[in-house]
């Protein structure tokens, strides 16, 4: 319906609605536990360990939230489509190795890398979908096979291309200070050093956020999660909207891996397994069902958040970082169940 | 762009939809089998049969699941083999199945648009969607409180209204409704054949699926009996009373059997078994007129045509 349509005068309100509070209205949001978790956790982090309280160390904090939150985002919008990617922690370290690789053994400029690294992920998230809608086989299996795949995939070829576990530093190669620049440079402001990657992140979940909520194609992702053969019958294209979905999880493993190459200039290619659970938990801390169909971007930033906080803490406060793991599954259990009750009070107030 | 309902109406007469001993086998199973139906513009055409009658197939014909292997399917006077139920779509009709084909979780606004959002650049009208929502809601009697609640919080019947008005506001011509009331509730049940009556009077051509006479009815201009894949009746309303098709639907023989069945439990199943008798003799019912499987001679719809039994008014 593209014709004119007149601005709607306010409309009367129906009688029936009774106003909700703000704080009503803010119980029904996917996000709520992960922001009250997060409070909570900050404010006994602020209590505990005095130099959290500086703003470098928020800076800190922002920074680790940001490795992990740029792919947590994808892989949130994945999850409500409902399927899942494993392979993502690996593939991060696949994209890094592969612009490292390309660039230094072919000597070439390094964006030349940066591209070629871009579209062999791009290739692995159209496979994993691919695979996926294909096969019939659960998201779960498939991306499995591919993370053990990549995970061989890495040490080999970068032993059999390199002859050693870790890739050469690029750091004097053509290209790699614009490409630093746009993937691993800092700024100050006010004397607290800024990390692009906390730009990048923001960047990351305000555009999801934009396509989750306002665009049709955020309406087809939540009807892919949440009923798939009901998206078919109206007429949703769920095998390309979920072949994207794997794509864009890629593609944000392959801007992480950018930022870990520019960051380190070599690349240790046993690197990055487990990290996929990372992305995962912080999409589910933030609201995002297993099952698919519910929960937000931001509230999987907020998911990345809460882990940078606890990483950082656990140090500021002078603890074994061996803690950090305990802490890591206890915060799991109690965000989803405090994220079943709130959805269960959400759905059951009309 | 959506559609919106074509109101030049067609002069010509064809009916929107025309299956003229149309049939389907699965291999050596013949599913259906020699079916005549026809639905017109504001005309509710019923299909009643018990489990495993046909219907399923017949939708699944009507709708562009499944190409017929026998007989003809004319939607508006022209010959059609539909490759999908989207080409189906594009013809103007339009399937209701029984899972409604929404998405719980979503907002109702956002279900009634999926598949066919309005967009204005790269987002959507979001607003605008809101308030046609609304108001064709409102338009088909349905006053909901906030079209922002998950649609899985409507009541089934609710939930079915939308589904409709949905297919309704996306130019169908045709509405093809799987057993809409088979899981209501009596009163829930009542609003649904209410939207059917509203669809016929917005000019719909609707096809109701059920296998309860009581429902059909009311609202049915014509009726088609299927049984085992074959059609054991078709006739226009006139033609037929509600004693009638309640005979047809539930089968003397059968009924007589159930009766006896329950009597040998003796207790309060006799007495069911009793009333069950009474209904029987009541409705008339004996095994012929009820017709078992093939035993169709002198069956009132047997001989039936179309265009030869009446003629298009």
């Amino acid at each position: 319906m593209s014709q004119t349509l007149e601005a709607p005068a306010a409309p009367p309100r129906d009688e029936r609605i009774v106003q909700k509070s703000l704080l009503a209205r803010l119980l029904t949001r996917p996000e709520i536990g992960a922001l009250v978790a997060a409070i909570a956790i900050y404010i006994f982090f602020f209590i505990v360990a005095e130099p959290f309280r500086t703003p470098a160390a928020l800076s800190t904090v922002l920074y680790a939230s940001s490795v992990i939150g740029i792919p947590a985002t994808a892989v949130a919008l994945l999850m409500i489509g409902g399927e899942f990617d494993l392979s993502a922690g690996v593939a991060v370290t696949s994209g890094a190795l592969v612009a490292s690789l390309t660039s230094y053994q072919l000597h070439l400029n390094v964006w030349v890398g940066v591209l070629i690294s871009l579209v062999v992920l791009l290739a692995i998230g159209f496979i994993n979908g691919w695979l996926l809608i294909k096969t019939g086989l659960p998201s779960f299996l498939v991306t499995l096979g591919t993370f053990f795949m990549l995970t061989g995939l890495n040490l080999a070829v970068t032993k059999m291309v390199s002859g050693g576990v870790a890739t050469s530093n690029i750091s004097d190669m053509d290209g790699f200070n614009a490409a630093s620049a746009v993937f691993a440079s800092d700024f100050n402001v006010g004397g607290v050093s800024i990390r692009i990657t906390m730009l990048w992140w923001f960047l990351f979940v305000a555009a999801s956020t934009w396509v989750l909520l306002r665009t049709h194609l955020g309406n087809w992702i939540f009807a892919v999660g949440g009923a798939d053969a009901s998206a078919r019958a109206v007429g949703v294209p769920v095998a390309r909207v979920k072949i994207g979905l794997f794509m864009f999880v890629s593609f944000a493993a392959w801007f992480t891996g950018m930022h870990i190459l520019f960051q380190f200039n070599t690349v240790q290619s046993g690197e990055g397994v487990g990290n996929e659970f990372l992305y995962i938990i912080a999409a589910v801390v933030g609201g995002c069902l297993l099952t698919g169909g519910y929960g937000s971007a931001i509230g999987a930033a907020i998911g990345a958040f809460i882990f940078g906080m606890t990483t950082q803490g656990i140090v500021y406060a002078g603890w074994n970082p061996d803690w950090f793991k305990f802490f890591l599954g206890a915060m799991l259990l109690l965000a989803t169940v405090l994220n079943t009750f709130i959805r269960r009070r959400a759905e059951t107030k009309k | 762009m959506t559609a919106t309902p074509d109101t030049t109406a067609r002069t010509d007469g064809a009916p929107l939809v025309k299956l003229t001993e149309a049939g389907k086998s699965y291999g050596n199973i013949i599913a259906l089998t020699g079916v005549n139906l026809e639905v017109s513009r504001a005309e509710v055409t019923c299909v009643l049969g018990d489990n495993g009658a046909g219907k399923s197939t017949l939708i699944k014909i009507i709708a562009g699941l499944h190409k017929h292997t026998e007989g003809t399917y004319e939607v508006e006077g022209e010959q059609v083999q539909f490759n999908s139920p989207r080409e189906a779509l594009n013809r103007g009709i339009a399937t209701v199945y029984q899972d409604l084909a929404v998405v719980p979780l979503m907002p109702v606004w956002r279900n009634f648009f999926l598949g066919n959002e309005v967009r204005r650049g790269l987002s959507m009208d979001i607003a605008a969607m809101r308030r046609m929502a609304k108001q064709e809601l409102l338009d088909m009697g349905i006053d909901l409180r906030d079209v922002e609640q998950p649609i899985g919080t409507l009541s089934g019947g609710e939930r079915q209204c939308v589904a409709i008005a949905r297919a309704v506001h996306f130019g169908a011509k045709v509405l093809i409704l799987d057993e809409p009331t088979a899981a209501l509730g009596v009163r829930q049940s009542g609003v649904v054949l209410r939207y059917i009556i509203q669809a016929r009077e917005r000019g719909l051509g609707v096809v109701f699926i059920t296998h309860n006479p009581h429902h059909a009815y009311p609202v049915g201009d014509r009726f088609l009996l299927l049984k085992r894949g074959r059609s054991i009746g078709y006739f226009r309303k006139n033609e037929v009373t509600r004693e009638d098709l309640t005979a047809m639907m539930a089968g003397g023989a059968e009924l007589e059997e159930l009766s006896h069945e329950l009597e040998r439990g003796g207790g309060a199943a006799a007495e069911a078994a009793h009333v069950l008798e009474e209904e029987v003799k009541e409705l008339g019912i004996t095994a012929e007129t009820a017709g078992g499987g093939d035993a169709m001679a002198g069956q009132p719809g047997e001989q039936y045509t179309p265009g030869e039994r009446y003629q298009q008014s």
